[in-house]
C-alpha cells in the first residue's frame, strides 16, 4: 500500500489537550512540516504564548521557551539579536498578541526583527473560557460580552495584520485561515515563506495570521465554525497577501 | 584604562564593569537617575560586537533579558524604581524558570512617580522578590562607584552560579557621583555549564525553559528546590561588614550611601568621645541576620540609618529579635540624612539611654 500522508517527525506522536475541532492542532502540524521540510529544526527555537498553546512544546519537537502573556516578540527579540544565526519563531494567539501583547508585536515589527510570527485569531480567549478578544466579532456574544459586541460599548475587531502591514520593519503579512483544505494548504504556504525569509536573513519581521475555528466557546459544530470563518470572519479579516 | 586610576561616574562606571565581566547583551528603556547606562551601553557594546537594544518599555527590557538569558548569554538591563516595578513580572518568571539575568536599579524616591531624588525606599520589593509567587533575588548593596564596578563581576557570576537574579540596589546618588576608581581584573568564579540553554536541538533532546507545572505536586516539588537553593546561599553568601564595632555602645545599621554617611558619623562620634560603631550589609538578601544576631548579644542599642520611612529596619528587628532596642533615623521620599541628624539621633539615644 502506498503511503500518501504521515506525521511529520517534528510533530509528537500524542494526544493533544485541543478540544474537538479546535484550529491549534491543523497550524502545529502545518508549523512542524514547514521546519522538517525547510530542514532547520536543529536550529530552530519556538516560543509558547499564555493562552491555549501554552503547551506547544509538548508537540512541537524542537527547543521552546514559555513566556509571560503576550511578551513573545521581546523575548523572541533578546534571542534573535544574540544568537542571529537561529531560526527564532513565536506562536501567539489573539489574546496574547492582539491585546496584553500589543505593544510588544508592534516594536518587534517597528524595530524590524528578523522573526517568524505565527498569529492564531480565533476572536475569543479560549483558555480561560471564552471571553471577549479585541479581535471578537460585532454582535459575537462571549463570556464578557454577553450581549453581544457593540461598536459603541466595546470597539470594532482590531485589525492587526492591516496595522503590521504599515510598518516598513514589516515585511511579509498574510492572512489565511483554517476553513478547510484550500485554507489550510495556503496556511502551510504562509507559514514556510514566512520561515524562508528569516532563513535567508531578509531585513523584517514576517508575520502570519490564521483564522482559526474555536467551536467551543463560538458554541458552534466543528463543521459549522469552519463555515462560520468563510461567512463571518473572513469579511471583517479579509484573506491574502497584505505585504511581501 | 585597565589597573589605572579613571574617574567616572557610577552610572557609567558599572556600564564599564559589566562590559569588562562579559555582558552579552544590554536592554534598557530611558528612566532618571539612570540614563548615562544606556546611553554608555549604546556606544560601547556594538564597538565589542555585543547587543544593545533600547526597549519599548521596561516589560519589554526585562523580556528581552529573559529571552537572551535563555539561549546562554549574559544579559543585563538597568532602571529606576517605577520601572523596576514593571519589571517585576519577568524577574518573576526569571525566578520561575531558573534563569541567570543582572538587574540594576538606581533608586530614586516613589511612590508612584515620587521624584528623581536619591532613595532606598525599593528595600522591601528588593529583598522580597518583587512579584507573584515564593521566590528571591540575591540583592547587593554597594556604597561606593568602585563596589559598583566590584559588584558587576560578583552580580553576573552569582547570577550564573546560582541561575538566577542579581538585584545591584543602586540610588541616584551612587548613579550620579564620581570617584575615582580601578578596573582591576579579578579571576571570577568557577561556573557550572549551562547546560539547559536553548541553543537548538541538534543531537540532543529538546530543550524546555518554563515555569508552567500543572501536573499535581509538580510545583511544590519546583518551589521546594527553589527554597533549597535558596537555603545554600543564606549559608554561603552573606557579606556584611562590621566597622569600629569595638566598645560600641550604639550600633548603626546602613546599607548603601547611607551607610557612608553613618561613617563619617560614626568617626565623628567617636572623635566626640561617643563610642560609636557600624555594620553594613552588603548583601541585602541574604541578610546578615546572623552577623546582627550575635551583635545584639554584645551590643546594647541598634540605630537603623535608611533613605526610606524603615524598610530594612525591619530585618534588623528580625535578626536582634528583642535582644536590644532597634530605633530608626529614615527619611522617606528622596531626604538624605546628613552626619549632624545623625549624631544628633545617636546624642538623644545616649541621653535617654543614661537615664
Amino acid at each position: 500500500m502506498q503511503t500518501v500522508f504521515k506525521r511529520t517527525p517534528t510533530l509528537k506522536d500524542c494526544p493533544t489537550h485541543y478540544c474537538p475541532g479546535c484550529g491549534h492542532g491543523i497550524a502545529h502540524r502545518l508549523v512542524a512540516e514547514a521546519i522538517d521540510e525547510l530542514g532547520i529544526r536543529q536550529r530552530t527555537i519556538g516560543i509558547a504564548p499564555v493562552g491555549c498553546a501554552v503547551l506547544l512544546y509538548d508537540y512541537i519537537d524542537v527547543d521552546c521557551i514559555e513566556v509571560a502573556h503576550g511578551r513573545a516578540p521581546a523575548v523572541a527579540t533578546g534571542m534573535k539579536r544574540t544568537c542571529p544565526d537561529k531560526i527564532i519563531f513565536s506562536y501567539q494567539g489573539d489574546g496574547d498578541l492582539a491585546s496584553i501583547g500589543a505593544a510588544e508585536i508592534l516594536h518587534a515589527g517597528h524595530r524590524g526583527e528578523r522573526l517568524t510570527v505565527i498569529f492564531i485569531n480565533n476572536a475569543v480567549y479560549g483558555m480561560t473560557g471564552g471571553q471577549m478578544a479585541p479581535t471578537t466579532m460585532l454582535n459575537q456574544v462571549t463570556a464578557t460580552s454577553p450581549k453581544g459586541r457593540t461598536a459603541a460599548e466595546q470597539g470594532y475587531p482590531l485589525q492587526v495584520s492591516e496595522i503590521m502591514a504599515l510598518l516598513p520593519g514589516v515585511i511579509y503579512v498574510e492572512r489565511t485561515a483554517l476553513d478547510g483544505a484550500t485554507g489550510v494548504r495556503k496556511t502551510k504556504k504562509a507559514i514556510k515563506h514566512a520561515f524562508e525569509l528569516q532563513i535567508e536573513g531578509a531585513p523584517g519581521l514576517a508575520l502570519v495570521e490564521v483564522l482559526s475555528p474555536c467551536p467551543t466557546y463560538w458554541r458552534m459544530s466543528p463543521a459549522k465554525a469552519m463555515e462560520w470563518i468563510k461567512t463571518d470572519m473572513a469579511k471583517v479579516f479579509p484573506l491574502g497577501r497584505l505585504k511581501g | 584604562m585597565s589597573g589605572e586610576r579613571v574617574l567616572m561616574c557610577g552610572n557609567e562606571a558599572l556600564a564599564e564593569a559589566a562590559i569588562r565581566t562579559g555582558c552579552d547583551a544590554y536592554f534598557g528603556y530611558p528612566i532618571t537617575p539612570q540614563n548615562e547606562i544606556a546611553a554608555y551601553m549604546a556606544k560601547r557594546m556594538p564597538e565589542e560586537g555585543r547587543v544593545f537594544v533600547q526597549s519599548e518599555s521596561e516589560l519589554a527590557a526585562i523580556s528581552m533579558v529573559f529571552g537572551a538569558s535563555a539561549m546562554g548569554k549574559r544579559a543585563m538591563t538597568t532602571s529606576s524604581s517605577p520601572g523596576i516595578s514593571l519589571m517585576q513580572e519577568g524577574i518573576s518568571y526569571l525566578a520561575g524558570t531558573e534563569l541567570p539575568a543582572v538587574v540594576v536599579n538606581v533608586m530614586r524616591g516613589g511612590p508612584g512617580l515620587g521624584n528623581i531624588a536619591p532613595a532606598q525606599s525599593d528595600y522591601f520589593q528588593a529583598t522580597r522578590g518583587g512579584g507573584h509567587g515564593d521566590y528571591r533575588t540575591i540583592v547587593l548593596g554597594p556604597s561606593t562607584v568602585q563596589e559598583l564596578v566590584d559588584y558587576m563581576t560578583l552580580a553576573f557570576d552569582l547570577a550564573d552560579q546560582y541561575q538566577m537574579t542579581v538585584l545591584v540596589l543602586a540610588d541616584g546618588i551612587l548613579g550620579q557621583m564620581m570617584e575615582p576608581i580601578v578596573f582591576e581584573k579579578r579571576p571570577g568564579r568557577e561556573l557550572p555549564p549551562k547546560d539547559w540553554a536553548l541553543t537548538g536541538a541538534n543531537g540532543r533532546e529538546q530543550r524546555i525553559v518554563r515555569s508552567l507545572w500543572l501536573a499535581e505536586g509538580k510545583l511544590e516539588e519546583q518551589n521546594r528546590k527553589l527554597q533549597a537553593k535558596y537555603e545554600q546561599i543564606r549559608r554561603s553568601e552573606v557579606i556584611c561588614e562590621e566597622y569600629k564595632l569595638e566598645g560600641a555602645e550604639v550600633v548603626i545599621v546602613a546599607y548603601g550611601i547611607a551607610a557612608r554617611i553613618a561613617r563619617s558619623a560614626a568617626n565623628r562620634a567617636r572623635d566626640e568621645g561617643m563610642p560609636v560603631g557600624l555594620i553594613r550589609p552588603v548583601t541585602l538578601w541574604p541578610f546578615p541576620t546572623e552577623q546582627i544576631s550575635r551583635a545584639a548579644d554584645e551590643f546594647r542599642l541598634f540605630l537603623a540609618v535608611e533613605m526610606s520611612a524603615g524598610q530594612m529596619v525591619e530585618d534588623v528587628r528580625l535578626a536582634v529579635a528583642g535582644k536590644a532596642p532597634v530605633l530608626l533615623h529614615g527619611r522617606p521620599g528622596g531626604g538624605v540624612p546628613s552626619v549632624d541628624e545623625i549624631l544628633d539621633t545617636i546624642k538623644e539615644l545616649s541621653v535617654s539611654g543614661k537615664r
